[in-house]
């Protein structure tokens, strides 16, 4: 990694008159793993300082600014009041706290890391995002997205819904990257069910939540069936942490068990 | 270019390039507690207080830190020695690299949390490997530490 | 009654280094040190036609540029294990062949990193790729020749047939191994897979290299072993062994990886050449991918036994993989066989051998344990599998055939360290008092062997016994010297290389308690090949008992040599003249040490006190223990907890209580490590995927959760006031107890390591098809 020039920019205007002006500017985040990317950055365009790293509650959403650490995110009371506080209990389980003191939550989402810890529980709490230029997109839709972004995102947008929420990361040692994790709630009598790390990107079970929100029942039997037609949709592949048959196995289990928690 | 830092209470000035790291500003400098164990975040030895937060400057850029208050293991030498007392009768000192690191993620924890319990000082200090101890002689003396402070 | 041994001591350098104190290699370069880069191969193996060096040695700043056409061609081991050495001269400091990914085509020396690194990117490089041997199955004998240079050699017969691809192979029997599986009742034949393990010490390979004012060359490293640095360094660069300083700092940790030369030979080269001050420290990548780490094993063993549980044969073939250079290979394979099975010395045969070979992975070299672990987890997975079969009670067949007190194997006298080994008794070995004590801490009787937690999860409890050694008998050597200092302190000079494990600490406790003064009186000084006395260095563990003897021989003359000055003072005749550490006293007069040392630098019969004393082990009286693992498995995802974990350890006194603790816990964690997460693992073209810390796991403190860590009671008489050694035994039985514990649970047997909830659920699975069947 190569950075030629660091800007800590006055304004989000500013910041993305950057971006536009050349393709090898980058918004560094938090910058945690800048340094593992390969790429050479004509401009790294710091935010810090914006004030986007405040976390509100506004207009029926909780928001959290782009710039908020992941340890921030962790602490919350107002993140921890949502679903179980699922989001608090996967941030609080991504590496250390000398790592969470640095990483942004705005950082980790623009990556859509596939070993993302955060970005599966925020999919199922219809999560959106607000960007400078395109405004509001939900996160579901954005993880689906190839392009990169030339934009900059500014807040995550959660809906203060009451619901019961379950989240499981599979790791082999704690602070290491998942092999798989899962997400299940429950809000308005509709599930979300998301799986991630799989290794790839997180996604939705959609299959899956249809079938559960059609069950007469939702008994253990649903919750087999859901969880197999969960891993009959989603995609899974292998890397040194474990093979695509094994991540289906853990997939199916997590799926289980979720359901069970949430529906319980 | 320039950036200002406030190191252990005294105001410094670096000249730093744009993609330097905070780890390596500091060596530079002589701040030779502030330890390369893994260049990438996972093992914790170069921790430093970011504006009293615990922070792995592997990986902190220099520029990003221009402005702010950097504590190494140098500016709290009573505490330090503190810890240390505990750590030597436990035997959980060893090789010794990591434990500035260890000092001061233990100082931070100690400001930070009320009462912790043993889970709460184990996810706390996750990021901070050890290869020497077996991490029980540290515990060990962690807690002995919040106990008497 | 002992003063300062089985004392509770604070280590001499641990405060000081938690209040950042400068102490470690990097920490004391030259502030203006040539930064040296290496090249490293892209290729598993490879032959360099050409290297251009025109470019880089023209960019400003780049002082030198070495290749291997800068260096005589002079093989030498890395292995830093005594002379000569049991490992094959298989190694140039630059070859014109590069055998792994991440082995030396070049190095650069330039006035910054920046530098150094434009520089190894203007290097042009013309390789032949060659077709690498990847897997260890298939190394030997194959059309693939790793190894066909006409310099290497072996120093003495190892069974080195780089022809073959063969390091290194061995082979003894005791009785007809053959003759007694046919006479037994029950024969169990289990085939076991070991892995590669890294090291991870905290602190990564450093050194440092200046001329001084006489114009010799000083180095800083950061090694476990000054003494054969220093030797290997003048033998690869043909320089006089006289004119090369070894200093050895605060070393941040080893286990063995720094037992091996890494950067000082061209560190060496650059200042020779240069004149100038030059360092390395490497990166992460680079210790994982071009240092060393644990031999790989394959163990076919078989073991026989009679339907009461008598264990009558064991009979073992291995195969171990060095990787792309031979450094430890024939010992580490012999410790696998020579400190495990002694362990079951009623056997009416034994038979062990096998073969080492190469191939183009990153070389494999000492790791704690030193093969023993790798012995260990097959030898006791297979005894639980036999005491499966035969359905007796695991820890009752142990009882019944361990080794005990007073009684010996056959074993110590065949088998060595790449030599015959020496015979010896059993004075002290308390197996069974942990055995039992391990039992009640791990509450044995109410958890074997499972317990049904609900929800998917089961508990099982699993155990091994396992052995070490303490030092090589007749080969390592340790030596101290110690010196009294007008106003009666002292300074304790040692080779022994404290690479934190604190035996600079327990080494004045040593000499404290002969002298019988307070251990803040001695000072220490270690492992400067130019001011201390030689010692082999850290490894083997040999230091407690090694050089541990040294330094009590050393103070216990030093004592007589005080008793004598001061009768001499006092105008009394030696006999019945007595020191107890404050004064010297013959009936009623007496002068104190303070007095007496005044006297002799200032003032009367002036003269300098030194003591030095040598210690050689005439036997290697192994330190044992008995490890309980308590796991938890979820048989949904096949994740794996350990609950608790039980280690009684027989390493004689502790001289240290509390750092001997610190050993055990910290091998076991080691152990625990291999066992449950660590792995080196290689792309299909033998690039290391896991070269970094993100991708190699080791255990963090949310892993580990409960220890119990306790000592026997136990004294060995020719140990330093009782102790053995206790820096390795720790690491030995996770392995098999944890494998042991799994298959109670939920009857998976864990036939490679590491053990992963991938392998158990598909154990699991398995066994669930065969009962349906059924």
């Amino acid at each position: 990694m190569k950075i030629n020039n660091y800007v800590k920019v006055s304004s989000v205007k500013e910041a993305y008159s950057i971006l536009e002006g050349s393709s090898k500017a980058t918004i560094i985040a938090g910058g945690a793993w800048l340094r593992l990317t390969p790429a050479e950055i004509d401009e790294a365009v710091d935010l810090s300082g914006l004030g986007l790293d405040s976390i509100d509650v506004n207009d029926g959403f909780v928001e959290i600014g782009s710039m908020a650490t992941l340890r921030q995110v962790e602490k919350s009371d107002i993140v921890k009041s949502l679903c179980n506080g699922i989001v608090c209990d996967a941030a609080e389980k991504i590496m250390g706290v000398t790592v969470r003191n640095i990483a942004t939550i705005g950082g980790t989402i623009s990556g859509k890391y596939g070993f993302s810890d955060l970005i599966t529980p925020l999919m199922v709490l219809d999560t959106e995002l607000e960007f400078h230029e395109r405004g509001r997109v939900s996160l579901v839709e954005f993880m689906d997205e190839t392009a990169k972004i030339r934009d900059i995102l500014l807040k995550i947008r959660i809906p203060m819904k009451e619901g019961r929420g379950w989240f499981e990361t599979i790791k082999i040692t704690a602070i290491d990257f998942p092999i798989l994790n899962a997400a299940v709630t429950r809000i308005d009598g509709k599930t979300k069910i998301a799986v991630g790390s799989r290794p790839y990107k997180a996604v939705l079970a959609e299959m899956a939540m249809a079938y559960v929100d059609t069950c007469g029942k939702h008994d253990a039997d649903c919750a087999e069936r859901a969880a197999m037609t969960a891993i009959a949709e989603i995609k899974f592949g292998s890397n040194s942490r474990g093979s695509a048959n094994y991540r289906k196995q853990l997939c199916e289990a997590l799926v289980k068990r979720g359901l069970r928690e949430v529906m319980s | 270019m320039k950036i200002k830092l406030k190191v252990n209470g005294e105001n410094k000035v670096f000249d730093v390039k744009a993609d330097e790291y905070l780890l390596d500003t500091l060596r530079k400098n002589n701040y030779v507690s502030v330890r390369r164990g893994c260049d990438n975040t996972s093992c914790g030895v170069c921790t430093v207080l970011i504006n009293g937060n615990p922070a792995a400057s592997c990986s902190y850029l220099s520029c990003k830190a221009d402005g702010k208050e950097i504590t190494t293991v140098e500016g709290i030498p009573e505490e330090a020695a503190k810890i240390a007392g505990f750590f030597g009768r436990e035997g959980a000192d060893q090789c010794g690299f990591c434990n500035p690191s260890m000092a001061l993620t233990v100082y931070a924890m100690k400001k930070e949390l009320v009462n912790p319990t043993d889970d709460d000082i184990r996810s706390y200090l996750v990021g901070n490997l050890c290869r020497c101890s077996g991490y029980q002689g540290q515990h060990r003396a962690i807690k002995a530490y919040l106990e008497v402070e | 009654m002992m003063k300062y041994v089985n004392y509770e001591r604070p280590s001499i350098d641990g405060k000081g280094l938690m209040m950042g104190k400068p102490g470690y290699t990097d920490d004391l370069a030259e502030q203006n040190s040539l930064i040296v880069k290496v090249l490293r191969s892209p290729h598993a193996f490879a032959r360099i036609k050409s290297i251009d060096k025109s470019k880089a040695e023209a960019l400003e700043g780049v002082e030198l540029v070495l290749t291997h056409e800068d260096f005589k061609r002079i093989p030498v081991t890395r292995a830093g294990q005594g002379y000569p050495e049991p490992s094959p001269h298989d190694k140039f400091v630059l070859d014109n062949y590069v055998r792994h990914v991440g082995d030396e085509v070049a190095a650069v020396a330039a006035r910054d990193k920046e530098t150094a690194e434009k520089a190894l990117e203007l290097l042009v490089v013309d390789y032949e790729v060659l077709e690498p041997v990847l897997d260890f199955e298939k190394a030997y004998e194959n059309e693939v020749i790793i190894h066909d240079e006409p310099e290497i050699h072996e120093m003495f017969p190892i069974g080195f047939e780089p022809k073959k691809n063969v390091a290194a192979s061995y082979l003894m029997h005791i009785g007809d191994v053959e003759k007694s599986l046919k006479e037994c009742d029950t024969v169990t034949e289990t085939t076991f897979y070991t892995q590669a393990q890294a090291h991870v010490m905290m602190e990564p390979h450093t050194v440092n290299a200046r001329i001084d004012y006489q114009g010799r060359l000083v180095l800083y490293s950061s090694t476990q072993t000054p003494f054969h640095t220093r030797r290997i360094v003048a033998q690869a660069l043909e320089y006089p062994m006289s004119k090369i300083r070894v200093i050895k700092p605060r070393v941040g940790g080893g286990f063995g990886g720094k037992q091996c030369v890494h950067g000082e030979m061209l560190v060496s080269a650059v200042t020779l050449r240069t004149g100038k001050p030059s360092k390395m420290v490497y990166t992460r990548q680079e210790v994982f991918e071009s240092t060393f780490s644990r031999h790989p094993m394959r163990f076919d063993i078989k073991l026989g036994a009679m339907k009461d549980g008598t264990l009558k044969a064991i009979d073992v073939e291995v195969l171990s993989d060095t990787g792309a250079y031979g450094e430890h290979a024939l010992t580490v394979f012999m410790v696998a066989g020579s400190k495990v099975f002694p362990l079951y010395n009623k056997v009416d045969s034994v038979r062990f051998g096998g073969k080492v070979v190469y191939t183009n992975r990153t070389p494999a070299g000492a790791f704690r344990g030193y093969g023993a672990i790798q012995g260990n987890y097959a030898l006791e997975s297979a005894v639980d599998i036999l005491c499966d079969k035969l359905k007796v009670d695991p820890v009752e067949f142990r009882q019944k055939n361990m080794i005990r007190e007073g009684e010996t194997s056959p074993i110590f006298e065949i088998m060595g360290e790449g030599t015959e080994g020496i015979a010896m008794t059993m004075e002290t070995c308390k197996l069974d008092y942990c055995v039992k004590r391990g039992m009640e801490l791990i509450d044995w009787k109410n958890k074997y062997p499972r317990k049904d937690m609900g929800n998917g999860k089961v508990r099982g409890v699993g155990m091994a016994i396992a052995m070490q050694g303490s030092g090589i008998p007749y080969i390592d050597m340790g030596s101290a010297l110690i010196k009294l200092n007008d106003d009666g302190f002292f300074n304790l000079l040692v080779g022994a290389t404290d690479i934190g494990q604190g035996s600079d600490t327990i080494l004045a406790q040593i000499a404290a308690e002969s002298l019988r003064v307070h251990p803040d009186e001695i000072v220490v000084y270690s492992s400067d090949s130019d001011l201390t006395p030689f010692d082999v260095g850290a490894y083997a563990s040999s230091t407690t008992y090694v050089s541990g003897n040294a330094v009590k021989r050393a103070a216990d003359r030093m004592k007589q040599m005080i008793i004598e000055e001061g009768a001499l003072a006092l105008k009394v005749p030696v006999e019945g003249t007595d020191f107890d550490g404050m004064t010297i006293s013959h009936g009623d007069k007496s002068i104190s040490l303070k007095d007496l040392s005044n006297r002799l630098y200032y003032n009367e019969d002036q003269k300098q006190l030194v003591a030095v004393d040598s210690y050689v082990g005439t036997k290697s009286p192994p330190p044992f223990m008995a490890g309980f693992a308590e796991v938890e498995v979820d048989t949904e995802t096949g994740h794996v907890e350990l609950i608790d974990y039980a280690a009684v350890v027989d390493c004689g006194t502790t001289i240290s209580p509390n750092l001997a603790k610190g050993q055990v816990e910290g091998g076991l964690v080691q152990g625990i490590g291999m066992t449950l997460y660590e792995d080196v693992v290689y792309s299909k073209t033998g690039k290391m995927i896991t070269n970094s810390m993100m991708t190699y796991r080791i255990p963090t403190r949310k892993e580990i959760r409960s220890l119990k860590v306790e000592f026997a009671d136990s004294y060995e008489t020719s140990g330093p006031y009782g102790a053995k050694s206790v820096g390795e035994i720790g690491i030995d039985s996770p392995p098999a107890a944890i494998t042991n514990a799994i298959f109670n649970a939920v009857g998976v047997r864990i036939k490679s390591l590491p053990v992963t909830g991938e392998k158990i659920l598909t154990g699991i699975q398995k066994s669930r098809q065969k009962g349906e069947k059924q």
